[in-house]
This record gives structure tokens, sequence and C-alpha cells, in this order.
């Protein structure tokens, strides 16, 4: 019988009654949203906080909303959400590309996309998804808040830039005309992580790629930036060719591990493929209209 | 701590630790062992309830996350000795062997056909898929929620003439 040991448990019934629990507790305190990263990791004590904060009832970290040149998504949304939001389908469709891939419908009635960036694991959809749609987050604490990079706020294995007494509120992605974006997987079964993973948004000006974000979940112990390959892309035409440069260039910089999903080798080569095929995608989605 | 949970339309109230699962408060404190508990790391469905009407995981939330809420399990579809509509479809379609997915199954099946009753069999396959059979192959369970979905649209079309 896999059961956490034991903790104390309390509900949040604000955002900054969350912070300053966190704030009081120290770093024995964690928040917990959906469960269904952190409850695997108490049973199998790799994770063993000594309190969980309870934000399932902050509705107000629950939303999705197109502001200010900019979508906004609070933490507590869960992936259901995601999946089936028309903005995000219509401004990112990688989104619903990464959400029909994530886990299985039961458990994305309950995970959220704070919980998911905040895991931080390496083999996780969103988080690739977020860094190639050059997302920023914002992070609060009894100090106030602050927004990051997504190249920021991936510090490690495992590690995000969310210190101790502060707590993920918001993701913020810029929409920008001329944008496209997709997500493409590999794995071994429905609902199992990704073998591997590829992420990637373009934005076309005058014909010529002005912006592209390409990021890879699986083969490496953090999410992949993998800012060589974008570095390749700006500033030319779009073309197979040219996706398909990228995504030799995005192999060589992954650094997958052998294990039961499969040897270095067959990784890389999927890490490739699998960049030029979200490329692609991604170019062909492209929408038209200007200003968007 | 003490946890209130409205199990099946009756409010539930115990004492218990609050690293104690959801499943195992339906199964131990409340006595309903209608819910199995399979796997215990949210990849097998068989201990898959409705919270708030939406089909989840009970061995991956704490009891004390559900205080509050509406719980419905597998043993509120049978109502004075008449099988829900998906109960009825896995009898008549055989899709149970050894039974143990069953429960999360029919919960899962239940919650797809309150949302959309005339589910396509890609729409099925996706909304279970997050429940693992290891007998039937998942045919006969996707022909018992079709049965489903048929009959259930035939008794609105009754009720309708």
């Amino acid at each position: 019988m896999q059961t956490p040991a034991p903790f104390d448990y309390e509900r949040a019934t604000s955002v900054d009654g969350a912070i300053a629990s966190l704030e009081k507790l120290g770093p024995d305190a964690r928040i917990i949203a959906g469960g269904h990263s952190l409850l695997p990791m108490m049973k199998l004590r790799l994770a063993k906080p000594k309190h969980l904060i309870d934000i399932n009832d902050l509705a107000e970290l629950s939303y999705i909303r197109d502001e200010w040149g900019e979508v906004r998504i609070g933490a507590l949304t869960r992936h259901v959400q995601l999946e089936k939001s028309d903005l995000l389908a219509r401004l990112f469709p990688i989104f619903r590309d990464a959400e029909t891939v994530i886990a299985d419908p039961v458990v994305r009635n309950r995970g959220t996309i704070g919980g998911s960036l905040c895991q931080a694991d390496a083999a996780e959809d969103l988080s690739a998804v977020c860094s190639a749609l050059k997302a920023q987050v914002v992070i609060r604490g009894t100090g106030g808040e602050r927004v990051v990079s997504m190249e920021e706020f991936h510090v490690g294995p495992f590690q995000t830039a969310v210190g101790d007494g502060e707590l993920l509120t918001e993701i913020r992605i810029p929409v920008r005309p001329g944008g496209g974006s997709a997500h493409e997987k590999v794995e071994r079964r429905a609902g199992d992580w990704a073998i591997a993973a590829a992420s990637a948004a373009v934005w076309i000006e005058d014909g010529k790629i002005a912006e592209a974000g390409i990021a890879l979940s699986a083969v490496a112990l953090t999410t992949v930036h993998a800012t060589r390959a974008e570095e390749a892309l700006r500033g030319q035409a779009p073309s197979q060719e040219l996706f398909a440069q990228a995504g030799a260039i995005a192999a060589e910089d992954c650094s997958p591990t052998a294990d039961g999903r499969g040897p270095v080798d067959y990784k890389r080569h999927l890490a490739g493929v699998l960049t030029e095929r979200a490329l692609a995608r991604a170019a062909s989605r492209v929408r038209r209209e200007e200003g968007s | 701590m003490n946890v209130s949970i409205a199990i099946n339309g009756e409010q539930v109230s115990r004492d218990i630790e609050p690293r104690m699962l959801l499943v195992h408060f339906v199964r131990e404190t409340d006595g309903l062992t209608g819910t199995h508990w399979g796997c215990d790391t949210s990849n097998c469905g068989a201990c898959v309830v409705l919270l708030d009407g939406e089909p989840v995981k009970s061995c991956t939330i704490l009891a004390a996350m559900a205080e509050g809420h509406e719980v419905r399990t597998v043993e509120s579809l049978e109502v004075d000795g008449e099988l829900d509509p998906v109960q009825q479809g896995f009898h008549e379609q055989h899709a149970l062997q050894c039974g143990f997915c069953t429960p999360g199954m029919l919960m899962t099946a239940r919650a797809l056909l309150d949302a959309n009753p005339d589910p396509t069999e890609h729409e099925i396959r996706t909304a279970i898929s997050g429940g693992i059979c290891r007998c039937t192959g998942y045919k006969n369970i996707v022909a018992a929620i079709q049965w489903a979905a048929k009959h259930e649209a035939a008794s609105r079309e009754e009720v309708r003439a």
C-alpha cells in the first residue's frame, strides 16, 4: 500500500493567504493543486513535505484570458480547460496538440498547468510548449511579484526559479502577428510519458521567419531550449530543408539517456525528426490575419 | 482532522489522518468497496469516481481535498434494483471478465454519456484511455457504452412521445 508520510493539511482561501502560509511554514511546506505529480512523489518518499497547502479553492487562479497583447493563463487552470479552450486553439494550437497526449482525460480533469511547470520534469510536455512560445511566468511572494522567462524559470532537473515562500500564479504568452505552433510527441502507448517530444513555434513576417521557438521534452535532464536551432531559422524563408537543418541541430544539442523507452541514438533521431515535423506543422498554421 | 464529504448524496464525516487518500476514505471508512484500488499510481483507472460530476482517480486525491464536494461511486448507479444503462450495457455486451476495472470503466462511461450522449467510437476510446482492462481488449467495453448510448437515446424518444 502506497501512502504518503504524515503531514499537516490546510486549505488556502486566498492567494495572499497561501503565500503567507508558505512564508510562515518555510521549506517544509508545499503547495498542492491537482496533486498528480506531487502525491505520487510523496507515496514514493521522493517528496516529504510536512505541510500541504491546498489551493484548489482559489478560483481566481483559474482563467485563460486575452489581454494587452498576451494570453494570460492562471496557474490553477486544468489540463482539460487548456485542451478545450477555443482561444488557445485559435492563437496557440500547440496547446491542443500537447493536451490530447498528456496522460489521459481523467488525469487531465485534475492536473494543472502551474503544477506541470513547477514539477519541471524534463519529460513533461507543457514545459516545452511554454518555452517554445517564449512564455513568461509570474512568481509571487510576500515581497511582491516578479516575472521571469522560461529560461530563467528552468533552474535544473525538477528545480525552478520558484523559491521558498513563493507561488507561481500566472503564465503569460505574447501574441504576435504571423505566428504558428505545434507539438509532436512519440510515446510507447496512450497516456505514457514521451520517448521524445518537440514543441515549435514560428512567427513569419514578409515571408521570412522573424522569430522561432523550439523546445524538447524527455531528451535531457531538463527541458531543452534549442536556442542554436532557433538561431538557424531567424531571417530565413521557411522551407522543409531549413526545418530539417534545424532538426539536425536540435538533435545534436540534446543529451538523452538510455532507458526502458529506448537507446540514446534512437531518442536523438526522434528529437531531430519531431523538431522538423513540429516546425513544418507550425509554419503551415501561421495565421493569415494580420495584427491578431 | 475531521473531513466531511457528500458520497452518493449522503454526508459522511470522519476523523482521519490528512494523508488518507479518497479511495481509502470511500472503501474503508464508508465501506463502499465497489470502487477498486488498483495500481495506486493513477495509471489503471480502477479507482475512478465522479467528483462534482467529473471522473477522477481517487488514488491520487486526498480525502481532505474532497471535503465540501460531491463524490459519486459505482454503488450509486443502480437505483431500486434497476441497473443504469451503462451497467446493463456491460451485461448485454459481455464487457467484463474478471471485473476489476469495471467500476472505473462504468463511472468513466457514465460521465462521458452525461456530457456527450452520442459519442463516436473514437470519443469512447479516448474517454476510457485512462483505464486499463487486461481481459477484454476493450472491444466489448466500447460496444457496451455504445449500447447504453443507444438505449438512453431511445428512452429519451419515448419520454418525448
